[in-house]
């Protein structure tokens, strides 16, 4: 990895300053309507108010550190990432096996791949009156979209990690005098997943798409149904808050999932750590 | 000497689109046991394809091919084979790619790790144990294949250009270690290579094959004692007279080439 210097971040820094002063300064000289668009000061002061507690610290009836997590902004993302995590866990729980199946078998990959190609395309959204049918409200139908968000791209890129291991590893673990389950284990499963982690980070961020999504139509907090409810009430400034909320999770998971991949990955060639 | 390997009338014909390629036609060959023998010839000749075949990748189209005295069905650990392009595992480190054929056999770990270190040493790739192949040069890499391959102590080793993509000096010197581990262990080598000197440095036998259809088009038995120098009257001389027999191949490879009968 690249040693962070002060001077990548303040070059890092310098665009996102200029736009934070820029829209601070439209804001200030009245340009804009503050329900339009809120300045950023008033962005930062509503996400601070977001991120407390909503009530005062009563130590009869709660622990500190469950009253100090008790803020909305807190409760939103453990509710967002639990879905993510969850619907997560689903489709790639189902997608990995299915993929490496049809990686392996060339009959199976004829026999399922017409199916998932017409499915493939269906987006997620697109399935949010089916979940409500199916799952009614709350957490299982959002579970339910997110896990066919992350399903295709864990799949996709897990048949195609199977497909394009290089032969030559397979002659040569033969040669070796390893038998079919071997080979899958330890040759094709490990040549396979570089694409399979790019599968899993696509899929992760599918999903995080879709949690937002779904929290707008059945679920009653999470970051998407709280930009929502903000919008109802003409709260531009926490509609903002939330968004970038979700922005930093969004880039945190990223760099956590890749840091991940990095080391699951430390053999791989072309890689910088 | 007993003949480990018996290659009787092999044919290989490959399908291609508008007909077929011979491959190999009629090969008839025997390798003693503990003999070091070179395919040679120009690309196009059937050399990889042969050995291929010996190595259990390929059946051939027809004939028989015994390996001590039992005939070939499938690739396996009595015929390690050495790649041009290495073929290292590269998730596992250089002490795990060794191990791989001790571990798949199930050898309890203190033998296999015992084992492994022998061959380290003798490969001097003891510092490398736990380095992944792509921080590997070519040399080294190639030597982790041979230790790979002589982890399971088989009695046949088949090389497939093992030292094609390396610079001369690293060619040389494991051209030597080569020969030292050919001479203290008595393996049975077949080496293919399209190298004329490498063939001379090394090979008891030299068989020279045919440009397509591939076939023996000279079967020369090497007498310069060892260490062989090739500013030797013997060693150029023999120089000269294959190379004769390899360009005329080469230039029959060449002539299909232009009438664009093949892209190899």
């Amino acid at each position: 990895m690249k040693a962070v210097t002060w001077k990548s971040v303040a070059e890092g820094a310098m665009v996102p300053l200029a736009t934070l002063v820029v829209w601070q300064a439209v804001c200030s000289m009245g340009w804009v309507n503050a329900h339009v668009l809120p300045s950023p000061l008033a962005v930062a002061e509503k996400w601070w108010a977001y991120l407390l507690p909503l009530t005062e610290y009563d130590p009869a009836s709660q622990s500190w550190l469950g009253w100090a997590l008790s803020g909305e902004l807190i409760i939103d993302s453990i509710g967002s990432l639990y879905r993510v995590l969850m619907g997560f866990l689903v489709g790639g729980v189902l997608a990995l096996p299915l993929g490496l199946l049809m990686g392996s078998s060339n009959l199976i990959y004829r026999w399922m791949n017409p199916l998932i190609q017409v499915l493939r395309p269906i987006p997620p959204i697109a399935y949010i009156p089916l979940s409500i049918l199916w799952f009614g409200l709350g957490n299982p139908p959002a579970i339910f979209l997110i896990a066919i968000g992350a399903f295709f791209p864990v799949l996709v890129n897990t048949i195609a990690g199977v497909r394009h291991v290089d032969g030559i590893y397979l002659r040569a673990a033969r040669n070796l005098g390893a038998g079919r389950g071997t080979i899958f284990l330890r040759i094709i499963l490990p040549a396979a997943t570089p694409y399979i982690l790019s599968g899993v980070r696509i899929g992760i961020g599918t999903a995080f798409i879709v949690v937002i999504v779904s929290e707008m139509i059945a679920v009653n907090n999470g970051l998407g149904f709280r930009i929502l409810e903000a919008r109802e009430y003409f709260w531009s400034d926490k509609i903002i808050a939330g968004m970038l909320t979700i922005g930093l999770w969004g880039l945190a998971i990223d760099a956590g999932v890749s840091r991940i991949n990095n080391h699951l990955l430390r053999w791989h060639r072309g890689l910088d750590h | 000497m007993s003949s480990a390997i018996e290659i009787r009338d092999v044919h290989k014909r490959f399908p291609i689109p508008g007909g077929e390629v011979v491959a190999l036609q009629d090969i008839n060959l025997t390798v003693e046991a503990g003999e070091f023998v070179c395919l040679l010839g120009p690309s196009g000749c059937g050399k990889s394809t042969l050995l291929n075949a010996v190595a259990g990748f390929s059946q051939p189209t027809s004939g028989t091919i015994l390996v001590d005295g039992r005939p070939v069905t499938g690739p396996g650990p009595d015929r390690g084979m050495v790649f041009q392009e290495y073929a290292l595992f590269p998730w596992m480190s250089v002490a795990e790619n060794v191990a791989f054929g001790l571990d798949i056999k199930g050898l309890p770990k203190a033998q296999i790790a015992e084992r492994v270190n022998v061959l380290l040493e003798k490969l001097h790739l003891r510092e490398f144990r736990d380095r992944y192949p792509k921080d590997l040069s070519g040399g080294m890499r190639q030597r982790v294949a041979i230790a790979r391959v002589l982890a399971l102590d088989s009695p046949v080793l088949l090389m497939d250009e093992p030292f094609g993509a390396l610079d001369a000096l690293t060619r040389r010197s494991l051209q030597d270690e080569l020969l030292k581990i050919w001479q203290e262990l008595g393996k049975t080598i077949i080496f293919v290579t399209h190298s004329i000197e490498e063939s001379i440095y090394l090979a008891d036998r030299i068989v020279v094959l045919t440009y397509r259809p591939g076939t023996v088009k000279r079967d020369v038995r090497v007498d310069i004692p060892r260490p062989r120098d090739s500013g030797t009257n013997a060693f150029n001389e023999l120089k000269r007279e294959l190379a004769v027999m390899v360009m005329e191949e080469q230039h029959r490879h060449e002539a299909a080439e232009q009438a664009g009968l093949t892209t190899d």
